[in-house]
């Protein structure tokens, strides 16, 4: 019962930690007649981040966001959930990365958010750390802040460096 | 600002709380037991985000988007075992109503019934074998307060 | 001012309780007589301060005082005054102050009502019950206070959820608290039985009535819930197996074996430690009840706060509950040996058996509930327990249940034979197994042996009560009312379990696209999309479809489902469009617009789904007899001089009926 008093009943564990990363290949949003995939990842240590222009909290881990991708030089495709693209928000995508800055190394479009599904998304934002082999180490669920960066994503990026690939 | 996350966090939690308005959809179906199969699953895969909702009875986006997903599967021909994976992969047991039998629930599934055996059996135990046997027989002066009183 | 009037007064009615928990009853072990005298007055004076503050909430709802920020937080002046005086218990610090008032209540009504009740027990009784009021009247002054204050008041409140705009859900939290408080009452007979020392059947005499009331407001309660989460919510379902749908149905079972068990104890001094430790667990219960509801421990559809500190309190208060009876039980196990046997085949065993089952029952749903929480906290993940399971496991139960239900109509008590029974019951056996068996061949395409085996149990049940009422003998007028009560309230359980039975097997639902003047047909009946418009009001914009149920060509009847908004930060509402039957309801949800004068429509059939709740309500209306039949309302003079008892009772034999060891049967 006391456990349970301080225990969040609504975060779920991402049952992907150790697993390979679940593949997609989807249009890009600068490079419109090219696809990002999962698979052309590989060799890389890298993040995905999912994101969307009507999530406030998206909007509010992106300075801290882009301060750890600039910082580490650390890949990051941005997954643009259920955003540019639908009748609701149309093309806002591009107008909230032109106001708040793009530190994606590739964005890509996920209009039906199928492949979020496919990575077990809640809600967004939603962060994952992706070896080097393709394999998802880490899942970080809601807005990334500083403490989270220093602690969790930094320490664990840099040891999979040091991986092999 | 770690207190601001925090609450932002739970902000984005919440946000997406089911409608209470029924989320009305079409489906079409190759044949009925198709559709019972559909509708059997989305009452069966809890709506991850809702507040203990299963798919068939949330109005949020998500549960919408993974009863499209269920559909999708099913009019594939995909089974009930592969979409339980599928989900399950995703989103861990917690997306199943219905808890596996694993090791971790043995207790949960064979508890109650094994709890009625075995109390009914102790039951029946203790009936056949009391434990106040003796019953004392009562003299005449006792029998005759005993009798006054019943009258 | 008002606001602080009713603060004051819950401060003073803290320290009544306080008076009224301590005083009488170290009175009563110290033979200060005027001590002990406190407790009836100061049970009184609990009700009389609770009703005050109140009041005085109640008050702040009615004149939309804002400045009160529980008012701000669930009310404004666009709802009807009706929602808005249910909006007082519509959240976690307004429901407390009922459940405090309502726990008030029930010591103001034993303090008044409690003629036949030698003083010294009385003043035992309403000394724990006021100690229970002092944890909850301390549990809203330190964290959930309801008549906060707020600096900056808002000229409007907010809008109370739509779904609580409800008459239904309106009144469905009062009955609860009703019943949940009322299981209090036979849990402080109990303890205060055992304080004394007296356990035999006396104090199980004196608590029956009140136990059987307080299980007739649960019963009602929980009914009116399931029922108006069939009309409200849009989806045709009537229980989910949600924590807080358990946790009023855990104390439910245990007070349907409790007051099974209360009737033993009185009748044979028998089950002494049966009536105790369920009468302590009914209440524990409710308690935990209490708990989830509100620590955010589960997540549920129902929950009314997040708080762990609040859930702390609540947890070390039920602690303590559960703790100190369970002790004092240890100590006077040796009493509560009851003496006389039984044979295997008596009444005894038979309720025994009710016992037995109910509380595995019980067990079961509680180890759903809380099995996610401790496969959590032992690290072994996440997972969750819905519907499936609890359907799963609950049914074989439930057949065991009702196949004793059926046979404890015959018993007789002590020793009874195999024969006779057989003799009695074969009657009723045959003709539901006929029922069983014929009906769903007749009458249903798909029949499975489900439908069989829920309609043998219920016939069962109903068949083997009233073929008791005609082995009587007696006129049926002649009976007296518990008689009658027992065989309503098990009819209405026979009820019950036939409707959830058919409409779980064998209702049909359908999602349609139609446009103005289409139709669908669904088992049977034919509907039709007349039209649809838009109106106001009191507080919401309202779009109204219309729709035509026939039936081989000739008016059913015509629905208006309609779709309701509230505003700003409201959710938008569907009210359903039903035609209820006694044998089927159909039921008709809005959708959306499609485009082209076309719209969404979900439409059900659902059959015998109405037995459920007139299931329930025969039931309650069952209990509500038994707890008035006159035995309770004769007011004993029992004159207690532990020196010359025995000379007293010998002299006093005839004029006074029964005496204080229950006799006879």
């Amino acid at each position: 019962m006391l456990f349970g008093l301080n225990n969040d009943p609504k975060v779920i564990p991402s049952p992907f930690i150790g697993q390979a990363a679940p593949n997609f290949e989807l249009p890009r949003l600068y490079k419109k007649d090219q696809t990002i995939s999962v698979k052309e990842m590989k060799g890389k240590v890298w993040v995905l981040n999912l994101w969307a222009s009507w999530c406030a909290s998206c909007q509010a881990e992106h300075r801290v966001l882009t301060h750890f991708i600039n910082q580490e030089k650390v890949p990051t495709v941005g997954l643009n959930y259920k955003d540019y693209g639908t009748e609701d928000y149309g093309d806002a995508a591009l107008t909230w990365l032109e106001r708040l800055g793009n530190p994606y190394y590739a964005v890509a479009v996920d209009t039906k958010g199928m492949a979020g599904i496919d990575w077990g998304v809640v809600g967004v934002p939603e962060t994952f750390v992706i070896d080097k082999k393709g394999i998802v180490r880490h899942k970080f669920t809601g807005p990334v802040y500083q403490k989270a960066v220093d602690n969790e994503l930094i320490p664990l990026i840099k040891q999979l460096r040091e991986e092999e690939g | 600002m770690k207190r601001l996350f925090i609450s932002l966090t739970v902000l984005f939690l919440l946000a997406f709380n089911s409608v209470h308005a029924v989320k009305i959809e079409f489906h079409d179906f190759k044949d009925k037991q198709q559709e019972r199969l559909y509708l059997q699953l989305i009452a069966e895969l809890r709506c991850v985000k809702c507040q203990n909702q299963n798919l068939a009875e949330s109005n949020a986006e998500l549960a919408t988007d993974m009863r499209e997903k269920a559909y999708a599967m099913v009019v594939e021909g995909k089974s009930r075992q592969d979409v339980v994976k599928y989900m399950t992969d995703r989103y861990g047991d917690f997306v199943l109503y219905k808890p596996p039998f694993k090791s971790n629930t043995y207790l949960l599934w064979i508890g109650p019934v094994l709890l009625l055996v075995l109390s009914l059996f102790i039951l029946v135990r203790r009936i056949r074998s009391p434990e106040d046997k003796t019953l004392e027989t009562l003299n005449e002066n006792q029998r005759e307060s005993v009798r006054d009183l019943l009258k | 001012m008002i606001p602080e009037i009713g603060h004051f007064a819950l401060i003073l009615a803290l320290s009544v309780s306080l008076l009224q928990g301590v005083f009488p009853l170290i009175g009563s072990l110290t033979g200060k007589s005027h001590w002990v005298a406190l407790a009836k007055p100061a049970a009184k004076g609990q009700l009389f301060f609770m009703l005050i503050s109140f009041a005085c909430l109640l008050y702040a709802f009615i004149t939309n005082d804002f400045s009160v920020k529980y008012v701000a937080s669930n009310s404004n002046t666009q709802m009807p005054t009706i929602y808005r005086v249910s909006a007082l218990w519509g959240a976690h610090e307004g429901s407390l102050l009922l459940w405090a008032l309502i726990l008030a209540t029930w010591g103001g009504a034993v303090a008044f009502f409690s003629k036949g009740i030698p003083p010294i027990m009385l003043a035992r009784v309403l000394s724990v019950m006021g100690l229970i009021g002092v944890g909850f009247t301390l549990f809203l002054l330190q964290t959930s206070n309801p008549f906060e204050r707020l600096i900056n008041i808002p000229l409007e409140g907010r809008q109370l959820n739509p779904l609580l705009q409800d008459f239904g859900l309106a009144i469905h939290p009062p009955m609860l608290y009703m019943g949940y408080v009322g299981l209090s009452v036979a849990f402080s007979f109990a303890v205060a039985a055992m304080i004394g020392g007296k356990l035999d059947a006396a104090w199980a005499r004196w608590a029956r009535p009140w136990t059987n009331i307080a299980w007739v407001f649960l019963t009602l309660g929980i009914t009116l819930g399931s029922w108006w989460a069939y009309y409200e919510l849009g989806w045709g379902g009537w229980w989910f197996w949600d924590p807080v749908e358990n946790a009023s149905l855990m104390p439910w079972i245990v007070a349907t074996a409790l007051i099974h068990s209360l009737a033993v104890t009185e009748k044979r001094a028998s089950f002494k430690a049966w009536s105790v430790l369920l009468a302590i667990f009914a209440f524990s219960l409710s308690l935990l009840g209490t708990f989830l509801v509100r620590s955010g421990v589960l997540t549920s559809v129902h929950s009314f706060a997040s708080d762990p500190e609040r859930g702390l309190f609540i947890l070390i208060f039920l602690l303590a509950v559960i703790g100190s009876s369970l002790t004092l039980f240890a100590f006077r196990a040796h009493k509560l040996r009851s003496s006389g046997t039984f044979s295997v085949i008596s009444r005894e065993t038979g309720l025994m058996a009710n016992n037995v089952i109910l509380v595995v029952m019980t067990a079961t749903v509680l180890l759903g509930t809380l099995y996610p929480l401790i496969i959590d906290a032992f690290g072994s993940g996440k997972i969750s327990v819905g519907p499936p399971y609890f359907n799963f496991v609950m049914v074989p139960l439930s057949v065991a249940l009702y196949l004793v239900m059926g046979v404890g109509f015959f018993l007789r008590w002590k020793k009874d034979d195999g024969t006779r029974l057989i003799k009695k019951l074969w009657m009723p056996l045959a003709a539901s197994l006929v029922i069983a068996v014929v009906l769903p061949l007749l009458f249903i395409s798909e029949s499975s042996i489900h439908a069989g085996i829920g309609l043998f149990s219920g016939s069962w049940v109903a068949l083997a009560a009233l073929m008791w009422v005609v082995s009587l003998g007696r006129s049926p007028f002649k009976l007296p009312l518990s008689s009658w009560g027992s065989v309503i309230a098990h009819i209405g359980m026979a009820m019950t379990v036939i409707g959830i039975t058919l409409v779980s097997l064998y209702d049909s639902e359908k999602d349609v696209r139609l446009e103005s003047g289409q139709s669908y047909t669904l088992a049977d009946y034919k509907f039709t999309f007349d039209g649809i418009k838009n109106y106001k009001g009191a507080n919401y914009k309202a779009t109204q479809a219309t729709m035509t149920i026939t039936q081989n060509d000739k008016i059913v009847t015509v629905v208006h489902p309609e779709k309701r908004d509230y505003g700003r930060d409201a959710m938008p509402m569907t009210e359903a469009g039903i035609d209820a039957g006694f044998t089927r309801d159909l039921f008709v949800a809005l959708g959306e617009p499609l485009g082209s004068n076309a719209w969404s429509f979900r439409i059900y059939h659902k059959p015998f789904v109405r037995w459920i709740w007139l299931g329930g309500v025969l039931m309650g209306l069952g209990g509500l007899l038994a707890a008035l039949d006159k035995r309770y309302r004769r007011v004993r003079k029992i004159v207690l001089d532990p020196v010359t008892e025995k000379s007293n009772k010998v002299r006093q034999g005839k004029n006074q009926g029964s005496t204080q060891q229950g006799a006879g049967a």
